[in-house]
């Protein structure tokens, strides 16, 4: 038993300096967007809390059309990868041939290209279909981008749902949309709002896309974040500031569901 | 790889058949062949099937794993395509039609109700989508919830219920649906012993109340034997032989269906017919010492024309008894190799020459492994089968 304890305990100890050590970055942001400039530069941990970046922050640029632009994007996209990929996880996970699992395979591989090889030609098909810098182009790009994960986790969700009750369904009458609404979704509801915070999480935060697809319109907030890095240096404490500003929406969206998040990600694995 | 012979297909129906009354159900050369990727058939689970059931009746598809009982009954439901013949229910053939407009409701193995619905909503579902105004909806759960005692429980989700009760909601489920045929995939499989027999209770009484066709599936002969009307045994996609109970029971059309009805089951001993001093015998096998088994009466005319060739003697425990010395009775002296004593009565497992034999005695007595002791055959009760064709030697 006494090994036992201490073992925990020792594990306990690792977790706790882990956790540390990643939130450490954002804490350090977050008390240097409170600092003055001069302060900034200084690694100190006492000093009186100011909101004067905050506010020159928001007089330099417009936090509200950023912020809309990362909302409309990150749920647009998000809707239109289930979209796409509930049809085809239904058809996987039900009615499974033996080509399913390379199929599934060859999504995920897309994942594993870098986005920097495809950049020149998306960046031309964008030109010529008029989708630089619109939001349309950034939620069609984020779905494509997303949708491997998004098909993977709902494939992982519906195979879960014994077969039987959708042949229940059928005799019932229920026909395809039916059956999604009315007993696959109820169903796999918990997995899937897990699989759709994630989408809008990774949506959020993508950097590389958006910086090079957008300039004046569609802009989401990593756009705002970047402009902070000026040719003038970089001010640490307005560049946190507008850092905090961008992350502190998903931030919070993230520790209130942490359960179903964490839940949603393992289910999939203990199986 | 020879199986018994399949039943004689019946001669082709003429031009003007007899309208079919509502709930009959009639299989033409049912055939399924599951495909792999390539088109190339893989696994033929129904083969060639032709089948009528009466308006009315209970019919039990029974035989072991993979027989394609289970594979049949879906045919029927339209949960499978249909690679060859015709189903036809009420007269109508409904080999396109959607499994809602059929007329069927089927109640599954593991119930398949919806888990994030109460028990009303679970009954109403098929109702909603059929977009039936609300009081009817719910006069008709009400109805089938009384029936089947579920009343009180309409408000739970099926995760609050027992096995049992989650099966009579399976059950309330395919009884709203009004439909003109039910069809039963294992439904009590996953009950208990005590639940099981209560269930097979109620399904046999509401059989007989509503008076409606349905069709059941089970691997378990006890069942098959107690809720049939009549009882289609099946083996690898063919049907073995369908009749009623006691038909199935007491003359066994080949060695399959002897084997399969009846438990304890029958003894099959294989061995050859042979003359010994001008009367025909049953000899067992095992060289010498072998069980010798005079076939006299009617066994001696069914063995006449087989001198020499290989038969299988079939018996059922209850005709290998300790009683005995009558004339129609022929003694063997066994070895207990196991005894089972069930109480009223005690199953002996026994070794004859080289043959195994199972026989039945009364319980007072404890029997043990190991002794030694005559029992008597009951010779006019006893069967025989051909041992290539595996088909029943029977006087015709």
């Amino acid at each position: 038993m006494e090994r036992r304890r201490l073992r925990n305990w020792v594990l306990g100890l690792l977790g706790w300096l882990a956790a540390l050590v990643m939130f450490f970055p954002i804490f350090w942001m977050t008390i240097t967007a409170f600092k003055t400039e001069q302060e900034a530069y200084q690694p100190g941990l006492f000093f009186i809390p100011t909101l004067e970046s905050f506010r020159e922050v928001f007089a330099r640029s417009r936090y509200a059309d950023y912020a809309l632009n990362s909302i409309f994007i990150s749920f647009g996209s998000t809707l239109l990868c289930f979209l796409l990929a509930i049809p085809a996880a239904y058809r996987m996970a039900f009615f499974p041939t033996r080509k399913t699992q390379s199929m599934l395979l060859w999504m995920l591989s897309t994942k594993m290209m870098p986005a920097v090889g495809v950049l020149l030609p998306v960046y031309l098909l964008f030109r010529s279909a008029g989708l630089l810098d619109s939001i349309r182009g950034l939620i069609l790009i984020y779905a494509l981008m997303n949708l491997p994960i998004c098909v993977w986790m709902t494939y992982t969700y519906f195979c879960e749902i014994p077969a039987a009750i959708l042949e229940a369904a059928r005799v019932d009458g229920a026909g395809f949309c039916s059956e999604i609404r009315h007993v696959l979704a109820p169903m796999a509801l918990p997995g899937l709002a897990s699989t759709a915070l994630l989408l809008i999480i990774l949506s959020w935060n993508e950097a590389f896309w958006s910086l090079n697809l957008t300039s004046a319109h569609a802009a989401p907030l990593t756009v705002f974040i970047a402009s902070y890095s000026s040719p003038e240096g970089l001010f640490w404490a307005k560049l946190s500031a507008a850092s905090l500003l961008a992350v502190a929406p998903i931030l919070v969206l993230g520790w209130l569901t942490q359960k179903q998040l964490v839940s949603g990600l393992t289910l999939g694995a203990v199986k | 790889m020879t199986a018994a012979a399949p039943i004689p297909t019946p001669p082709a129906a003429a031009a003007a058949d007899p309208p079919l009354a509502d709930g009959s159900v009639r299989l033409r050369n049912l055939s399924k062949t599951y495909a792999d990727d390539r088109g190339r058939p893989v696994c033929h689970a129904v083969q060639g099937i032709n089948l009528e059931i009466q308006d009315g009746e209970l019919l039990v598809l029974v035989g072991p794993s993979g027989c394609g009982k289970s594979t049949t009954l879906r045919l029927i439901a339209g949960l499978e395509s249909i690679s060859g013949g015709t189903i036809e229910i009420g007269g109508r053939v409904v080999n396109q039609a959607e499994p809602k407009d059929r007329g069927i409701a089927m109640v599954f193995q593991n119930y398949a109700l919806y888990p994030h619905m109460t028990v009303f909503d679970n009954l109403a579902f098929g109702l909603k989508l059929a977009k039936k105004e609300k009081a009817f909806i719910r006069e008709a759960v009400l109805r089938a919830a009384t029936t089947l005692g579920l009343e009180g429980l309409l408000e739970r989700k099926p995760q609050a219920l027992s096995g049992g009760q989650r099966q009579r909601v399976a059950l309330g489920r395919a009884l709203v649906r009004n439909p003109k045929v039910f069809l039963f995939d294992e439904p009590l499989s996953n009950l208990d012993a005590k639940m099981r027999v209560q269930m097979r209770a109620e399904i046999a009484r509401l059989h007989s109340s509503l008076k409606t066709t349905m069709i059941y599936v089970t691997h378990d002969q006890v069942e098959a034997m107690t809720m049939g009307d009549r009882i289609c045994v099946m083996r690898d996609g063919v049907l073995m032989q369908v009749a009623d109970p006691l038909t199935l029971y007491r003359r066994p059309q080949n060695l399959f269906v002897a084997g399969f009805i009846g438990s304890p089951p029958m003894s099959l001993l294989p061995g050859r017919v042979e003359s010994r001093d001008g009367r025909l015998a049953f000899v067992g096998g095992g060289g010498d010492g072998a069980l010798t088994v005079p076939l006299t009466g009617r066994l001696e005319q069914l063995a006449r024309g087989r001198i020499g060739r290989k038969i299988v003697f079939g018996l059922r425990p209850e005709h290998l008894n300790v009683a005995g010395g009558e004339a129609t009775h022929a003694p063997a002296s066994c070895l207990i190799e196991m005894a089972e004593p069930m109480g009223a009565e005690s199953i002996l497992y026994l070794k004859a020459g080289g043959s195994s034999l199972i026989g039945r005695v009364p319980g007072e007595r404890l029997y043990k492994k190991g002794e030694k002791l005559t029992m008597h055959i009951h010779l006019e009760k006893a069967h025989l089968f051909d041992a290539e064709s595996e088909n029943a030697i029977t006087e015709t």
